[in-house]
């Protein structure tokens, strides 16, 4: 008979408040095939670890019960333990009386009684747990980082220089993200282009990233460490292979749309790089606009090419890739103005968005660095920055923060500042967020050095008026209405996840929050992973943030990723289903219900047998198994049947 | 013809009959009948903020029993005031049933129980969603061009936002209006700043400011005319305007109109039915410039 050993943890209060600790490791002595029965304040903490190892050793035991907090927190933690006492870690078994029991009761007496029945049935679970052993796959050691912004570049470069291959695949013609279009950069007002396009460059002549821009991914299959995933390369409109980048078509396309990298304030033609720094620097045609394409007519691009590298007929091209390991790194877009009808709806020219506005500032903008206000070229005199612009409005909006705006607000004042030494900058405000290494510095720099206003209050109304924009709003600390004129009104806008975000998680099989974002496993210990094993979140795509924390997020990712890589096999749970081949009648009823297509038909023998890679144990093959031929794991019917008898003990009959 | 119950309310038989006038013969004319409800109730002004307030809603709730007595489950109404406070009553006491109950038990004198199945759409709602700006625009015998027009909506229309019948920040209702009877739309971004309201009572002074402001924006838009649809921002925007000459001598005076005012004449409705005499800034000067 097994010998086991209870160990009940007062998680502090947490448990202890709700639960009798004491009673119920007094009670479990004499229950049947415990051996020893005890609790202690924190279980998890090093003495409570050593306590348990003393236990297994002096006892011999062979089963540990740990009654704590909910398994995902700490079942790995006490299956270790386990281990290195000599004992199957498989044998240890968590019954969580803290989620499931204390946190969500009030009453001592009751949750005490509740407890002793989920100690009970895990008892009971753990009395026919057999020894596991876990499954040992091959890991594919190159990793696919989705995203080329300065998140993806950093998760890219750190994991290529760790050795391993990389695919970096982003969706627009050229890597480099919003990063690209910034102007300077704060705290420190390093020029953003300076900082970034070394990266850039880095990431394309690498030897171990393989770069494919205008590309996107179209279906993920497989499991952590092997990921089957079909990739699209859009297609250009030009033979990169041959083009030489010289920017000939460009110059003598007639075409000249408003420019995406410049926000609308300034315009491209139709067959385009980006921008000047754009990587890879070759250039892709705009079917939609070109001429050629609409009317048949034109040409001259073509004619103008010596490479010959146009060709309209390009069709896109599809491959498949073997990876172990993805990185999420989609970013953010800005909240449409459009939405806000208080501030016009974007229909006053002069009211622009963060970005656009970061356009106007950089010296390679379309003025060249110059503050004009878009509606007629006009030197800016007098500029407005509004914060919290469709953030912190649950009623209307987005609920949360922004994060950054304070900050990239407070920079842009500053650098109109340092454009028009007679101009005005005013700064709307709820409260200034200025948390980071040198941030609270640089916003009081800007109020001392540079003199921006700032007025804490809301904008209640934009308008067109004697062709200046009016403000209308209050100030919170003069307790006024307050009124004012400008030639440019700076919305900070809300950071939203980039359009297709939603359509990209679906493919990979991710969850998001409420807000669209990607959803990390655990908010401070695991922020950096997908619920999904094998996929990894970096930057913005999880939530806003400011360049440094992207790219400390993005080092974290590749950190996990290159632990993930430097292990001879996968390790996976064995946790999972099994066929009695006796009793399989080969029906197929568990194929059609298996969500990971691990359920496969051997034709010749006529029996469903389980993939064990892909297997991730959830039991809808058991329970759909009309002959029984179907077990699990450590989680047979055997084992359910008695734990339903050990919750159900004591009750009286209905 | 499709009919729908129409509750009128206090000020659309006095003071606003104008409005009354003009909105029975447009829908008439749009295939729209409008009866009037039977034994109907005051609406109850103002929608009650107290925190014991259940009596409050009693007149809402025997005007939603009026309509549910003649087999009906919905109702429309032209003045703000009234949309927006029987539309906030019937909310609360069509979704929660205890105060329901109590409401009823109250009213043991009437026959019936209400069961709290009545709401109630904006006549702007029905030529938006059941007529259509297109039909309506088909119908127009005499557009109004020439005619530059800043709606406004005050606030009843569009707030609080669970009552609202288009985005509050940026509603579109009337300027859609406006183009479908052929007139062009002034920039009008005043459209939903507060007229003053009951202020109009004790603090006139109050509402001469907010109605220079108004109007003041509208001129600066080149606006002939603007449009309303609350007897009380037509009383502070058009009447007021009295007291806004008197403190502002260089004031310009613009006509104020009900849309409905404006639709009859867009529909070729005999100008009568419009009810001119009502308005305080005269009228004519614009209908003439239709005309020609």
């Amino acid at each position: 008979m097994k010998k086991m050993g209870l160990f009940i943890c007062h998680c502090g209060t947490n448990i202890a408040d709700t639960v009798d600790v004491e009673k119920l490791a007094k009670k479990f002595e004499s229950y049947p095939g415990i051996v020893f029965s005890t609790n202690y304040k924190y279980m998890c903490s090093h003495p409570g670890q050593a306590l348990i190892a003393d236990a297994i050793k002096e006892h011999d035991l062979d089963g540990v019960i740990v009654a704590a907090c909910s398994p995902t927190l700490h079942e790995t933690t006490f299956r270790k333990l386990t281990r290195q006492s000599g004992v199957n870690p498989y044998q240890c078994e968590i019954a969580n009386i803290r989620e499931q029991c204390s946190w969500v009761h009030k009453d001592k007496e009751k949750a005490t009684a509740k407890a002793e029945k989920i100690i009970q049935s895990i008892i009971e679970k753990v009395r026919l747990n057999e020894d596991l052993k876990p499954i040992e796959v091959d890991v594919t050691r190159k990793a696919l980082v989705i995203g080329g912004g300065v998140a993806g570049i950093q998760a890219a470069l750190d994991i290529a220089d760790a050795g391993y291959p990389v695919l970096l695949v982003e969706k627009e013609p050229s890597i480099g993200g919003h990063m690209a279009q910034l102007s300077e950069t704060f705290p420190t007002l390093d020029c953003s282009q300076c900082i970034l396009t070394p990266k850039m460059v880095e990431a394309t002549t690498h030897p171990n990233i393989e770069l494919l821009a205008y590309s996107e991914v179209k279906s993920v299959d497989g499991y952590v460490g092997n990921f089957t995933v079909t990739i699209e390369e859009k297609a250009t409109g030009i033979n990169w292979d041959i083009c030489t980048g010289c920017g000939q078509c460009s110059e003598v396309c007639p075409i000249s749309v408003p420019s995406e990298f410049e926000k609308g304030l300034g315009n491209r033609p139709a067959i385009y790089t980006p921008f000047p720094q754009a990587v890879p620097n070759k250039p892709i045609i705009d079917l939609e606009n070109c001429l050629k394409m609409k009317t048949g007519a034109c040409g001259l691009c073509v004619r103008e090419c010596e490479a010959g590298a146009i060709n309209f007929n390009m069709e896109p091209t599809y491959r498949e890739e073997e990876v172990g390991a993805i990185v999420v790194a989609t970013g953010y877009e800005l909240y449409p103005i459009m939405n806000l009808g208080e501030y016009g709806g974007g229909e006053i020219e002069d009211v622009i968005d963060g970005l656009a506005f970061e356009r106007l500032l950089s010296s390679s903008g379309p003025t060249n660095g110059k503050i004009r206000r878009p509606s007629d070229g006009k030197l800016v005199k007098d500029i407005v920055f509004i914060q919290c612009a469709g953030s912190r409005d649950p009623e209307k909006h987005k609920p949360y923060c922004s994060r950054i705006c304070c900050m990239y607000s407070t920079k842009q004042a500053m650098l109109y500042k340092h454009s028009v030494h007679d101009g005005q900058p005013y700064i709307f405000y709820i409260d200034i967020r200025s948390g980071g290494k040198g941030y609270e510095e640089f916003v009081e720099r800007a109020q001392r050095e540079d003199k921006v206003i700032y007025i804490r209050g809301k904008v209640s109304k934009l308008y067109r008026e004697n062709r200046k924009v009016k403000i209308v709003g209050v100030d919170t600390i003069a307790n006024k209405p307050i009124e004012l004129e400008a030639d440019l009104v700076v919305l900070a806008m809300a950071m939203v996840p980039t359009t297709g975000t939603e359509k990209l998680a679906n493919v990979l099989k991710l969850q998001t929050d409420a807000n669209g974002f990607l959803q990390e496993i655990h908010p401070k210990l695991r922020p950096l992973e997908s619920t999904t094993a094998g996929f990894y979140l970096a930057g913005c795509s999880q939530s806003p943030k400011d360049i440094p924390d992207a790219v400390s997020q993005a080092s974290g990712t590749a950190a996990k990723v290159v632990g993930l890589f430097s292990g001879e096999y996968l390790q996976l749970e064995p946790t999972i289903a099994t066929v009695d081949e006796e009793l399989c009648s080969g029906c197929g009823i568990c194929i059609s219900v298996c969500p990971y297509g691990a359920r496969e038909m051997d034709i010749g023998e006529g029996i469903a047998k389980v993939n064990k890679a892909l297997c991730v144990g959830c039991g809808a093959c058991v329970a759909a198994c009309p002959s029984g031929a179907t077990d699990q794991k450590n989680f047979t019917d055997e084992q359910i049947s008695s734990m339903a008898r050990a919750i159900l003990k004591g009750e009286k009959e209905s | 013809m499709k009919e729908i119950i129409y509750y009128p309310g206090c000020t659309l038989k006095n003071t606003a009959k104008n409005f009354e006038d003009s909105a029975i013969a447009c829908s008439e004319a749009l295939d729209f009948k409008l009866h009037e409800l039977k034994d109907w109730y005051c609406c109850g002004t103002v929608y009650s903020l107290t925190s014991d307030d259940l009596m409050h809603h009693i007149a809402t709730v025997r005007n939603l029993l009026r309509v549910q007595e003649e087999g009906q489950a919905r109702f429309t109404t032209l003045c703000s005031m009234c949309y927006n406070t029987i539309k906030r009553s019937s909310k609360r006491i069509n979704e929660n049933e205890n105060d329901r109950e109590t409401l009823n038990s109250f009213m043991d004198e009437e026959e019936n129980n209400y069961e709290g199945k009545v709401d109630i759409i904006h006549y702007l709602q029905i030529l938006r969603d059941e007529i259509g700006f297109d039909i309506i625009k088909e119908k127009v015998k005499k557009p109004l061009k020439n005619l530059k027009l800043a709606p406004y909506y005050g606030c009843l229309l569009l707030r609080p936002n669970e009552v609202a019948i288009d985005d509050p920040d940026s509603p579109s209702i009337l300027e859609d209006l406006i183009a479908a009877m052929g007139a062009e739309v002034a920039y009008y971004p005043f459209k939903n700043e507060c007229c003053g309201a009951y202020e109009t009572v004790a603090e006139v002074d109050l509402v001469v400011e907010r109605a220079h402001n108004i109007i003041g924006n509208a001129k600066r838009n080149n606006a002939d005319a603007i449009l309303v649809s609350c007897p009380l921002c037509a009383f502070n925007l058009d009447n007021r305007q009295k007291e806004v000459l008197e403190k502002y001598p260089d004031f310009e005076g613009i006509p104020v109109l009900y849309f409905t005012q404006a639709l009859a004449l867009a529909l070729g409705l005999d100008p009568d039915v419009c009810r001119f005499d009502l308005n305080y800034q005269p009228v004519e000067d614009l209908v003439r410039g239709i005309k020609q």
